[in-house]
């Protein structure tokens, strides 16, 4: 390979990772604006160094494995998280030509990626041998499952409007409008999808601290669980960034600013909503979940999917 | 579906309003004239202890944080020989101070206590005494009971009687 290419994904890793922990200072700081407080401010400018305090108090926690605990698979399922989280990072373009792997696949490659995330989860909640665990990860397969179906429904109509499944062709094929306005209903039911996927606030059901203690990483400790936790902020950053480039142009912006900043600035913005969210939602029952996803959103994607091929048709003719 | 954005919209406001944190250590939260915190031993209006032994607090106090000695001075006077509070363990419940019979034992508006040496969390009577007479001023034990000390016979307090000598009533 080129030397070019080690830049970008030596790149794309600093930067994400990094994302990914400062979004643990990100998150407490916006939590605590919402909730009229200041969050973490003493440590560093802004309290930002919490973030060291933070990592260095979870690698000198006790790293235990419980004993009743499957050990290979323990210690194997937080891993899957991060590495397909960030494999789904390849395709997504950063910036013109700025994109680890150019694929002809790149949407079908993150749905891959997305779903794998899944392993993750089911392994972690099985191996850990609590009936706890268990439940969070039985929760979080069959959410995470069902989401994902009209998650890939809601995004063939970006396809059928751009016509391509390479994520950078996808970007290109908006700079006439984003495909926000023709998608406003794809976008909707992405998005929630996509916060589904992340199992982030209102939809945590697999975690669901408040029922089932912390549901599939319950029995985790020490930079085992934070690499859950980087895993889930690195699934917020690619669902931003996926919800970007499919719905708001990806790197598009006026001239003034380099495409790779207009990508962050957007990003950041869903990052945002995403915070927002966790401060301001109820979690819904189980059952509610699972029902508004199949009962609600799988129609109206299958909707939104047969809406957006007739008028293609009829434009194209 | 609106009703969930609204309410993320009034969240979202909430960025803008007044924050209700005390930066704690820079800037103080005002603590009422009675709030309940360390314990100290006041004086009476003439400068002595009013502390005069009698155990009570040690006998109230459900973590059993208070040990004194009482000891007794040459003029009649009881007072701790020592007097001894484990701060470490105290929990600040205030029944001492209501079982004191002589208003010596009061609960100061203090309570920023942290230090690194536990030890140094046990407090004498030295440290205890302060140089006030707290909640009760111009309170003192020996000029209103009517415990006979040096210079003060029976009958000579704040509205007390002279003893009855009951002998000389019969009939």
């Amino acid at each position: 390979m080129e030397a070019h290419y080690w830049w970008i994904i030596g790149g794309v890793l600093f930067v994400l990772l990094n994302t990914a922990a400062g979004l643990i200072w990100l998150e407490r700081r916006m939590l605590a604006l919402w909730q009229d407080r200041y969050g973490p401010n003493r440590a560093g400018p802004f309290g930002i160094l919490i973030v060291l305090a933070d990592t260095l108090k979870l690698f000198f926690k006790e790293d235990w494995i419980p004993p009743f605990a499957d050990k290979v698979v323990f210690v194997f399922a937080p891993a899957v998280v991060v590495a397909s989280v960030l494999m789904a990072f390849a395709v997504v373009p950063f910036g013109p030509g700025i994109v680890v792997a150019d694929m002809n696949i790149g949407i079908l490659f993150f749905l891959a990626m997305s779903s794998l995330g899944v392993y993750s989860i089911v392994l972690g909640g099985w191996a850990s041998n609590n009936k706890y665990a268990l439940l969070g990860a039985m929760r979080g397969a069959s959410q995470m499952i069902s989401y994902e179906v009209f998650m890939g429904l809601a995004l063939m109509g970006t396809v059928i409007l751009s016509g391509t499944f390479n994520l950078g062709e996808i970007v290109e094929a908006q700079k006439g409008m984003w495909y926000i306005f023709p998608q406003l209903l794809g976008f909707v039911i992405f998005f929630i999808a996509g916060i589904a996927e992340t199992h982030r606030l209102p939809f945590d059901i697999p975690e669901a601290e408040s029922e089932l203690v912390a549901g599939f990483h319950s029995e985790y400790s020490g930079m085992k669980f934070g690499m859950f936790f980087i895993g889930e902020y690195l699934g917020i950053t690619l669902i931003s960034s996926m919800i970007v480039t499919l719905y708001f142009g990806g790197w598009l912006g006026p001239a003034f600013l380099p495409g790779v900043i207009w990508f962050v600035i957007k990003t950041f913005v869903f990052i945002m909503v995403f915070i927002l969210l966790r401060a301001s939602m109820p979690r819904p029952r189980y059952d509610q979940l699972m029902e508004y996803g199949w009962k609600v959103l799988f129609p109206l994607s299958l909707l939104n999917l047969l809406g957006t091929a007739a008028i293609k048709l009829i434009i194209d003719k | 579906m609106f009703s969930l954005l609204r309410s993320m919209w009034l969240v979202f406001l909430h960025m803008f309003h007044k924050r209700e944190t005390y930066q704690y250590p820079e800037e103080k939260a005002p603590l009422p004239a009675r709030w309940r915190g360390r314990i100290a031993l006041t004086r009476d209006p003439d400068g002595g202890e009013r502390c005069v032994g009698c155990y009570l607090c040690a006998a109230a106090c459900p973590v059993d944080c208070i040990s004194l000695q009482a000891a007794e001075a040459p003029d009649g006077r009881r007072y701790p020989g020592f007097f001894r509070i484990n701060f470490s363990r105290c929990i600040f419940c205030g029944f001492c101070e209501e079982a004191c019979p002589t208003y010596a034992i009061q609960l100061l508006p203090d309570f920023e206590m942290a230090e690194y040496d536990r030890q140094n969390l046990v407090y004498e009577k030295e440290d205890l005494l302060i140089n006030s007479q707290g909640k009760y001023p111009g309170y003192n034990y020996y000029r209103v009971a009517g415990m006979a000390i040096s210079g003060k016979e029976k009958g000579e307090a704040q509205r007390e009687e002279p003893p009855v000598n009951v002998r000389s009533l019969l009939p």
